[in-house]
């Protein structure tokens, strides 16, 4: 096996479903548009100019490929398993949420919209939205809860420094589902000349689907990368999980791979048992939101419950259809990392690896933690390191400022 | 409902082969009577048990013709803030979906003839079982579903089991359902066509009035079913001019506006009904 493997895209179906989950879920208003945009996103798949566009952006633009890094400080300190790191922090705007934000971009673009539109939690992927509606001279408007505007100060700044109008939402919670539930509501009342950047793996079909072939470039280069530096596939992938666009980025190009191990990682907030988490596969049951079925966090009557979670880019009651499918295939392993050991695992590898990781990915870490002494040195464990945590300092001395003897950052 | 009113419908039941829905006896009225329906919008448990019960048993007498009663959802995603704030009010109050099934259930013991949709989105009704829910909503009297978040591409999950329990689908066509489209809308629709005045939430802005008449003709041409017209529509003149050319007038938000601005629940009743007495009067001169 020299060759990175093309995962022939069996799923979702024609009607948008992994199994039981997905599909198209939205008010008729927005349907014909929806139609049209699996359309257009088919022929671009197949388009090698389209392509080429895609990887020229990838490439100058975004940085790719990124770094597969050996983190050998990390693997000495836990003694066991191999570690590597998937360095999407590396990324230009510090995420893996770029990769998915130029590739709907150039579809706006070659759609003929006039003007962007998108949800944020974190702001990483508003930041990314940001970003390139600014390279491509295409107004944006971005729809962020208040309770995240708060705690993401430093990405509501970037933001706007790059001309993006941010939109408080007070409904909910003000967090990630409310934006989602805004940016619907403007999306179905500017339906002719916007388009909607969907940043995770979620929404009606073709988005998850999208996100994901756009997110995949992950996975695919991890595979090269690996197979150059070894000779062989990696044994097991850990990915942390709110959406999950960078888990599934990293897992789709190996699901055909039985012997790689895959493990997503769910916030657990303050424990599944507590009922204050964003562990909708851990904790949740199916239903339906934001255009698609899926593991909800929701009560008995179907009303949709809060997420609780530290780090706000999984601060989300739902998850990706795909993942929903592939739990119940039992083709990924899914747990959950509470906030402390998130915050534990974020200071290991501040510490032992020079590198800041985003508290969304800290979880992952933290199950690299509980799992990576267990292992041999043979074995080969990829981690998907999706973002910086520059924007989680606030955050993060608001938890652990005391001990360093810092009040305010 | 008045006697004569009763009289009409009961003339038009024995002229039918099957037995007509509720659907069908109130469109088949007002068509003798030349008006259009005035169909009324409120979330059930708005603002609370008690207070709703009294908004819905009085929407009858006030002129109500059809109702529309919300079943409330977390995450109301193509409401304007007015109807998301019912929503909110009512499940603070504790409303849930089999409450809201008893109030259809509790309004048939006095009114045999007002027809009742229940309108919403999908989670909540697959939450409660969609078989389980189709039984209960049809012992309780519930006459059609208009579910926001299900488009034709899903009738497989609640629209094909609707009609197997006696409940009409009502399907919603919108501004950019364009004729390659309209087929697929039509194909499952029964009761009466739900028009979307504008690309929206709703509570958004009016309709404009020339392109909106325009549409509803190219609908009729494709349905015979009754076509409603709704989304945007506040005043009893707005209620007037459209009622002229669509066969049902829905106001939501103008009504639901009415709760949170009163100030007593006796005032929100007052104030509900009130509104929709003008709105009565209005669609019943429309086309004189």
């Amino acid at each position: 096996m020299n060759q990175p493997v093309d995962v022939s895209p069996s799923l979702p179906d024609a009607n948008g479903l992994f199994g039981n989950f997905g599909g198209r879920f939205v008010a008729e208003t927005l349907m014909p548009l929806i139609l049209e945009l699996q359309d257009e996103y088919t022929t671009a798949k197949n388009d090698p100019e389209f392509q080429r566009n895609l990887a020229y952006f990838q490439g100058d633009y975004v940085g790719r490929p990124s770094p597969l890094y050996f983190a050998e400080r990390l693997t000495e300190h836990f003694g066991g398993a191999s570690i590597y790191l998937k360095r999407e922090e590396l990324n230009h705007t510090g995420a893996h949420k770029i990769n998915n934000c130029i590739g709907q971009v150039l579809l706006a673009k070659q759609m003929g919209k006039k003007r962007i539109i998108a949800e944020t939690g974190a702001g990483m992927h508003g930041v990314a939205t940001a970003t390139v509606a600014a390279r491509f001279g295409l107004p944006c408007v971005i729809y962020m809860g208040t309770t995240d505007i708060e705690r993401q100060q430093t990405n509501v700044f970037r933001m706007k420094l790059l001309g993006a109008e941010i939109v408080p939402v007070t409904s909910g919670t003000g967090t990630l589902k409310d934006a989602m539930n805004e940016a619907l509501r403007d999306w179905v009342t500017n339906v002719d000349d916007t388009f909607y950047i969907i940043g995770t793996v979620a929404g009606p079909h073709p988005y998850p689907a999208m996100v994901r072939d756009f997110q995949a470039v992950i996975g695919h280069e991890t595979r090269a990368q690996m197979l150059e530096k070894h000779g062989r596939l990696p044994d097991s992938l850990v990915a942390c999980v709110g959406g999950g666009s960078n888990a599934i980025g990293l897992f789709y190009p190996f699901l055909d791979d039985p012997d790689v191990h895959m493990v997503g990682v769910e916030a657990g907030g303050k424990g599944v048992k507590s009922g204050l988490h964003a562990a909708s596969l851990n904790g949740g049951t199916p239903g339906v939101l934001h255009g698609n079925r899926t593991y909800l966090l929701q009560d008995e009557d179907g009303q949709i419950t809060d997420a609780h979670s530290i780090s706000a880019g999984l601060d989300y009651p739902g998850i990706g259809p795909e993942h929903a499918w592939l739990h119940e295939q039992k083709r990924v392993e899914y747990v959950s990392a509470t906030d402390d050991e998130a915050l534990e695992a974020f200071q290991i590898c501040c510490r032992k690896e020079g590198i800041i990781p985003a508290l969304e990915t800290a979880h992952a870490l933290a199950e690299v933690a509980k799992r990576a002494p267990q292992l041999p040195r043979e074995h080969l464990m990829v981690i998907n390191l999706s973002g910086r945590g520059d924007k989680d300092m606030t955050s993060v001395a608001h938890h652990l400022g005391d001990k360093f003897g810092v009040k305010n950052v | 409902m008045s006697a004569i009113q009763d009289k009409a419908m009961n003339t038009i039941a024995n002229q039918t082969m099957h037995n007509p829905t509720r659907l069908e006896h109130c469109f088949s009225t007002l068509k003798q009577q030349d008006r259009p329906a005035l169909v009324s919008y409120l979330t059930a448990g708005d603002p609370d048990a008690d207070t709703s019960r009294r908004l819905l048993h009085g929407l009858p007498a006030a002129g109500v013709d059809i109702i529309e009663l919300g079943m409330p959802f977390s995450d109301p995603m193509a409401d304007g803030p007015a109807i998301q704030k019912a929503a909110q009010r009512a499940l603070n109050n504790g409303q849930t979906q089999a409450k809201t099934l008893d109030m259809v259930r509790t309004f048939r013991e006095q009114d045999s003839i007002t027809p009742i949709v229940l309108m919403g989105y999908y989670n909540p009704i697959y939450r409660y079982g969609v078989e389980r829910f189709l039984t209960d909503a049809a012992h309780a009297g519930v006459d059609g579903l208009i579910v926001v978040d299900l488009p034709p591409e899903h009738d497989e999950e609640l629209c094909q089991p609707a009609f197997r329990h006696g409940i009409d689908f009502i399907r919603l066509a919108t501004p950019t359902t364009d004729a390659k489209r309209l087929p697929r809308v039509l194909a499952n629709a029964s009761g009466f066509i739900y028009y979307v005045s504008v690309a929206g939430v709703t509570g958004g802005n009016a309709p404009t009035p020339e392109r909106l008449e325009a549409s509803v003709s190219r609908l009729r041409k494709d349905t015979e079913l009754p076509i409603a017209v709704g989304f945007g529509i506040r005043t009893a003149q707005q209620a007037s001019t459209i009622g002229r050319y669509s066969d049902a007038v829905v106001v939501g938000s103008a009504l639901v506006d009415c709760i949170e601005h009163a100030t007593t629940p006796d005032d929100a009743v007052e104030r509900v009904h009130g509104l929709v007495s003008e709105l009565a009067e209005s669609v019943r001169a429309c086309r004189r």
